[in-house]
């Protein structure tokens, strides 16, 4: 593969006229031409409050809406269009699951599994959850290169297992969790399971009925559309029976002063006027990513994690976190480098126009459970260049000098 | 203004070398400062006698920055008054707000090589935390009196 030329990188503005070299998609990517020009085109000629009014231009901003619905829900294999929420971002829908799902079907004694690499998002809506119920919050462990084996699944699922909150990735390791199993073992106990696609949407294909998942949700913002909107999915028998989030205009059926009866799927869940643009640009993303096709970015994210690799492990200090087969890190490098701490070393690469994260990356209870008190993590997507990793790896090979080791 | 000025000698050799960086066992004032968003942790400890700081330390872990700040300010305070202590915090605070005189700025010492960590928003905290710690510790003390 030519990955000194990359066909993609014309398509974003941002990568074309700022000198930075961008290695931090995983916190957000970089969003294409075809997607900002989408959403600033709603506002342009279609701009009416969707749901609202009865005129033309109303109709036509309902029905980019709608459209856009429609290319989520082939997007991630869903039966039906109104499986779809759409919501600010991942947080906003897993908060949407805690308090309408998790509410009202868990009580003291039930059992809710967390793996210990979740992001702070999908952890502390379901410590709420236990707080408030009396449920209990059993947290699924690792091993050392991020790895879930049976054994720990073992160790966590019991007939009192409700529900179980996972990564699809984690964003500190990368690697793919195994979905398939932890979802037949949560079903066998008739558990339910909440599925954080935020860092895997770009990365890799998502079927959930072929996964026969519960409920997945991810961010625009992280799969190359607007920040602002993002996704919920539930499969409708479950949806349909739960209370509404949050509740007020355009989630309504009939209201009296004495109170409401709720519109149906997915405008129950849709409170307020939402982020019509967002969720236009979002369906234009889409388009984006299914006009590259996940096995072009997969070989080219991979060619590039296995470069990096490779010339990370010449560094002297550089430590590696999570597997060490660049097939198991979807572009994800998170990395320690001895005597010198993440915010010095990625204050030190942005001397150079490198965009790191560096940090406890929302998943402090992994940094515990590792024992490392925060790391620093470059991001690769399918629209960096060797060039990039290239000029990555020559400024981390100065640090530990430049801090004064080894003169 | 070029940034990476910041990474001078100064910061470099109070980073690796940190002469306070120890346990104080006779300290009779100790507070840890933290930074939520980096993991920055210190813990600051002083031996205060008759309104005079005779001894500090610190411990505790963090980048360079707050590391050598930490250091560089125990230099400066160890043998000084709690009131004039509490000044050169002030000073300093107003150092990285760019509202103080080059004669201030002497006073700082080497604490002045930290000037420049105005130009990196993201690192002041790092820089003020051992300061901010130190403020908040010598006032509580006069407050409980």
């Amino acid at each position: 593969m030519d990955l000194q030329n990359n066909p993609y990188r014309k398509d974003f503005p941002l990568l074309m006229e700022q000198n930075v070299v961008y290695l931090d998609s995983s916190a957000t990517s970089q969003r294409p031409f075809s997607v900002l020009e989408a959403e600033k085109k709603f506002y342009e000629c279609a701009n009416a409050n969707p749901l609202r009014g009865l005129y033309g231009l109303s109709m036509e901003a309902t029905n980019q809406v709608e459209h856009a619905r429609e290319l989520v829900q082939n997007f991630i294999h869903a039966n039906k269009a109104c499986e779809i929420i759409f919501t600010r971002n991942a947080t906003e829908s897993l908060n949407l699951l805690a308090y309408s799902y998790g509410l009202s079907h868990l009580k003291a004694g039930d059992e809710i599994i967390v793996s210990i690499m979740e992001h702070h998002s999908n952890m502390l809506p379901w410590q709420m959850v236990a707080e408030q119920t009396g449920a209990t919050i059993r947290y699924l462990e690792c091993t050392d290169e991020g790895e879930i084996t049976e054994e720990h699944l073992n160790a966590v699922f019991s007939d009192k297992t409700k529900l179980v909150a996972i990564a699809h990735i984690s964003n500190v390791f990368g690697r793919i969790n195994p979905v398939e199993t932890i979802i037949s073992m949560a079903h066998e106990r008739g558990a339910v399971v909440v599925m954080d696609c935020a860092q895997s949407a770009l990365h890799v294909p998502i079927d959930v009925q072929k996964l026969d998942v519960d409920f997945i949700v991810f961010s625009g913002h992280k799969m190359l559309a607007p920040m602002g909107i993002g996704v919920l999915y539930g499969k409708e028998s479950l949806l349909k029976e739960m209370p509404p989030f949050l509740v007020g205009g355009e989630m309504i059926e009939s209201v009296t002063i004495h109170g409401a009866k709720y519109a149906e799927l997915p405008y129950k869940f849709e409170a307020g006027t939402g982020n019509a643009g967002g969720a236009v640009a979002l369906g234009v993303a889409i388009a984006y990513i299914q006009s590259v096709g996940f096995d072009a970015i997969q070989e080219r994210e991979h060619a590039l994690t296995a470069f990096a690799l490779e010339k990370m492990k010449e560094i002297e200090g550089v430590h590696m976190i999570g597997s060490k087969n660049a097939d198991e890190h979807c572009g994800i490098l998170t990395f320690t480098l001895d005597g010198v701490h993440p915010h010095d070393v990625s204050s030190i690469l942005d001397f150079d126009q490198i965009a790191v994260r560096a940090g406890h990356h929302c998943a402090q209870p992994l940094m515990d459970y590792l024992k490392v008190s925060s790391t620093t993590r470059a991001s690769i997507a399918f629209y960096n260049t060797q060039e990039d990793i290239e000029k990555f790896v020559e400024s981390l090979s100065q640090i530990r000098r430049k801090m004064g080791y080894g003169q | 203004m070029d940034n990476r000025a910041l990474y001078n000698e100064i910061l470099l050799e109070h980073n690796m070398h940190p002469y306070h960086k120890h346990e104080l066992e006779d300290a009779n004032l100790v507070l840890e400062g933290v930074n939520p968003s980096c993991g920055d942790d210190i813990f600051l400890k002083l031996k205060v006698e008759n309104d005079t700081i005779v001894d500090g330390a610190f411990q505790g872990s963090g980048c360079a920055i707050s590391q050598a700040s930490a250091d560089i300010m125990l230099d400066l305070i160890i043998g000084k008054s709690k009131s004039e202590a509490l000044q050169l915090a002030d000073m300093f605070l107003r150092m990285i707000q760019g509202q103080i005189t080059d004669e201030e700025l002497e006073q700082l010492e080497e604490a002045s090589a930290l000037k420049d960590i105005s130009h990196m928003p993201a690192r002041v905290k790092c820089a003020v935390l051992g300061w901010h710690t130190m403020e908040e510790m010598l006032n509580h003390k006069e407050d409980s009196k």
